[in-house]
């Protein structure tokens, strides 16, 4: 038998650092495990949350990400108050993130295949649309149009960012007007839905795609359980507004598992391919 | 100068450039040409919930002859909270489409509070659809807390109704003229908000969630709407100031809801101005200006011409540089 100082301090079963409980199943998973497996629960598949750096290591080929418009950071608009000044806001969510703002866009290959990749993060205000994820989006999808390049947006948002106010309802339909184009000249874009996506984000451009994929067990829908008690005074039923929910209901074309996704994603392109370079050489 | 002033000064001059801010007399355009004593946002927002306050339908019979409404959106059913249909402006026919909310409770209750289904959008783009097929002019009003949040309305896909809806609009081969009446309420305002020119009644708002909805969500408690209503900038003037709409067209002393008569006919004056306007801009560069009218919305900082900032170098790297800095160590 063990002895145990009874002075010493207890050591954690579990440290947090080194340990994640996954909130299906109740495993507990080794971070550096979890991580390798692109925060997918190896014991019940189920999808954590990933960062916009993780996904494209995820999804684009390895050093072919080229970041545009990296610098770009909110202002102020509405000089907007709530419990803390919007600034201030930021600055914390750029602390806490790393990054500048909602979305990183630029430059990639995917499978070899050149194409626009926008990735936003839930870490930086829960992945809120405001004037920066607006423009960064709509530049990337101008270029995508100007280069006849695939346009991959991953969207991760609770919907459009409040402390911009109507600035950021606006970005809706800035976002829409720019893959519209992108429409109408046959250039593939992709959208895919990752937890969670919903309000705004989903009211526009990410349920415009050619091809909507989505993560298993991805929240996905418009409006927040939140607003949704507060607005109309019921409670949503449990499983509710799930990617499997939205599959069922033909809103998403598949469901894909992460380890898929980037295959998946090339498929597709490659499927396309041959549209966008005819088009290329008609110009 | 603030980065307000700045935006909206750019945004000023191209609209003017673009002979996109709408000149006619009865018009308001600056947030100066108001008249002082305004009421405060809150009021503001009673106002254009104001039950008594014109709705589409009594806007149509007033501003438009000969009005035949078209129902359905062939797929699913027909949408109250959604009207539309064929009319005459000034012996010209336009398509006109509005969300319609009720001025009692059980009309209310038939209409449900003026919140459209994914259908009602679905009929929408129905009736825009017509109206670019057959060279016919759009005239929406928008009237509407937001897109109904139900679990109905998700089973249906509000979300690509909305979106959907917006696409449609931003290309549109039509002048598309927006009026918003009393509440613009977010994404399911939008989808009906994207035109050449928006004007807006005196006391409407046009926000990204109901001021409730901010307070819940920023606040934890709806009962901090009036704050949310201030910060949210969400009456006449912002509007202005932001461009998100063109021009105010002037309510009748004591608001819409005390003379729809009079309401309508500033409503009429307006409208027909705007169409005949815009009926002489060629389709291609209608487009092109209802592209970058969106297009310009935002306001944002790029303090290094677009390349990314150097990282933060770590604390023990700061200290060990600064030395070799000097041509020490």
């Amino acid at each position: 038998m063990r002895l145990r100082n009874p002075f010493g301090r207890k050591t954690k079963e579990f440290p947090s650092h080194l340990w994640t409980q996954c909130p299906t199943c109740g495993e507990m998973l080794f971070n550096k495990q979890l991580d390798r497996n692109h925060g997918v629960c190896q014991n019940c598949g189920h999808h954590f949350k990933l960062g916009a750096l993780e996904r494209i290591d995820l999804l684009a080929d390895p050093k072919s990400f080229n970041e545009m418009d990296a610098d770009m950071v909110s202002s102020d608009p509405l000089g907007f108050v709530d419990s803390k000044p919007y600034p201030e806001r930021i600055a914390a969510a750029q602390a806490k993130s790393g990054h500048r703002d909602a979305v990183l866009t630029g430059d990639a290959q995917i499978s070899g295949i050149p194409v626009v990749l926008a990735v936003m993060d839930f870490e930086f205000m829960g992945g809120s649309m405001g004037s920066v994820v607006g423009e960064k989006l709509t530049r990337a999808a101008e270029r995508a149009l100007s280069e006849r390049k695939p346009l991959v947006i991953v969207s991760a948002s609770g919907g459009a960012r409040m402390q911009e106010g109507t600035i950021a309802l606006m970005q809706l339909a800035k976002t829409v007007a720019a893959v519209a184009r992108l429409d109408e000249a046959a250039v593939p874009f992709i959208s895919v839905l990752t937890d969670p996506t919903t309000g705004g984000v989903l009211a526009s451009f990410a349920s415009l795609g050619d091809i909507v994929l989505a993560e298993p067990g991805a929240l996905i829908g418009f409006s927040g359980a939140r607003v949704t008690s507060e607005t109309i005074g019921e409670k949503l039923p449990k499983g509710f507004q799930r990617s499997e929910f939205l599959l069922e209901h033909g809103f998403v074309d598949q469901v894909v598992p992460r380890a898929q996704l980037k295959e998946r994603i090339a498929f597709f392109l490659n499927a396309f391919r041959v549209a966008s370079q005819d088009l290329r050489w008609s110009l | 100068m603030s980065m307000l002033d700045r935006i909206v000064g750019s945004r000023r001059a191209s609209a003017e450039a673009n002979g996109h801010l709408p000149v006619e007399a009865g018009l308001i355009t600056d947030a100066t040409q108001l008249a002082s004593g305004r009421p405060t946002p809150w009021q503001t927002v009673q106002t254009a919930r104001n039950i008594a306050r014109p709705h589409a339908l009594d806007i149509i019979s007033r501003v438009f002859e000969r009005f035949q409404e078209l129902h359905g959106d062939r797929a699913f059913r027909d949408d109250p909270a959604i009207v539309g249909g064929v009319a005459e402006l000034a012996g010209r026919p336009v398509i006109v489409v509005g969300q319609q909310k009720g001025s009692s409770t059980e009309e209310n209750i038939e209409r449900n509070f003026g919140m459209p289904y994914p259908e009602g959008y679905r009929k929408a783009m129905r009736l825009y659809r017509l109206a670019q097929k057959f060279h016919v002019p759009l005239v929406t009003l928008v009237d509407t807390p937001g897109a109904y949040p139900g679990p109905e309305a998700e089973e249906r896909g509000q979300a690509e109704a909305i979106a959907s809806s917006i696409q449609l609009m931003t290309r549109l081969a039509v002048p598309v003229v927006v009026v918003v009446l009393g509440e613009g309420g977010s994404g399911g305002a939008l989808a009906l908000g994207v035109g050449d020119v928006v004007l807006a009644l005196e006391n409407a708002t046009y926000s990204v969630i109901s001021p409730e909805g901010c307070a819940a969500i920023l606040w934890r408690s709806a009962s901090e709407a009036e704050r949310a209503a201030v910060a949210m900038k969400l009456a006449g003037p912002d509007l202005l100031e932001t461009g998100v709409a063109d021009a105010l067209i002037r309510e009748p002393a004591g608001g819409a809801h005390t003379d729809h008569d009079a309401t309508a006919a500033a409503i009429k004056t307006a409208l027909v101005a705007q169409l005949d306007r815009l009926s002489r801009v060629p389709v291609a560069d209608l487009l092109s200006l209802r592209y970058e009218r969106f297009r310009a919305f935002g306001t944002f900082l790029e303090p290094n011409d677009g390349t990314a900032p150097a990282p933060p170098q770590p604390w023990w790297r700061r200290i060990l540089r600064n030395p070799l800095d000097k041509g020490g160590l």
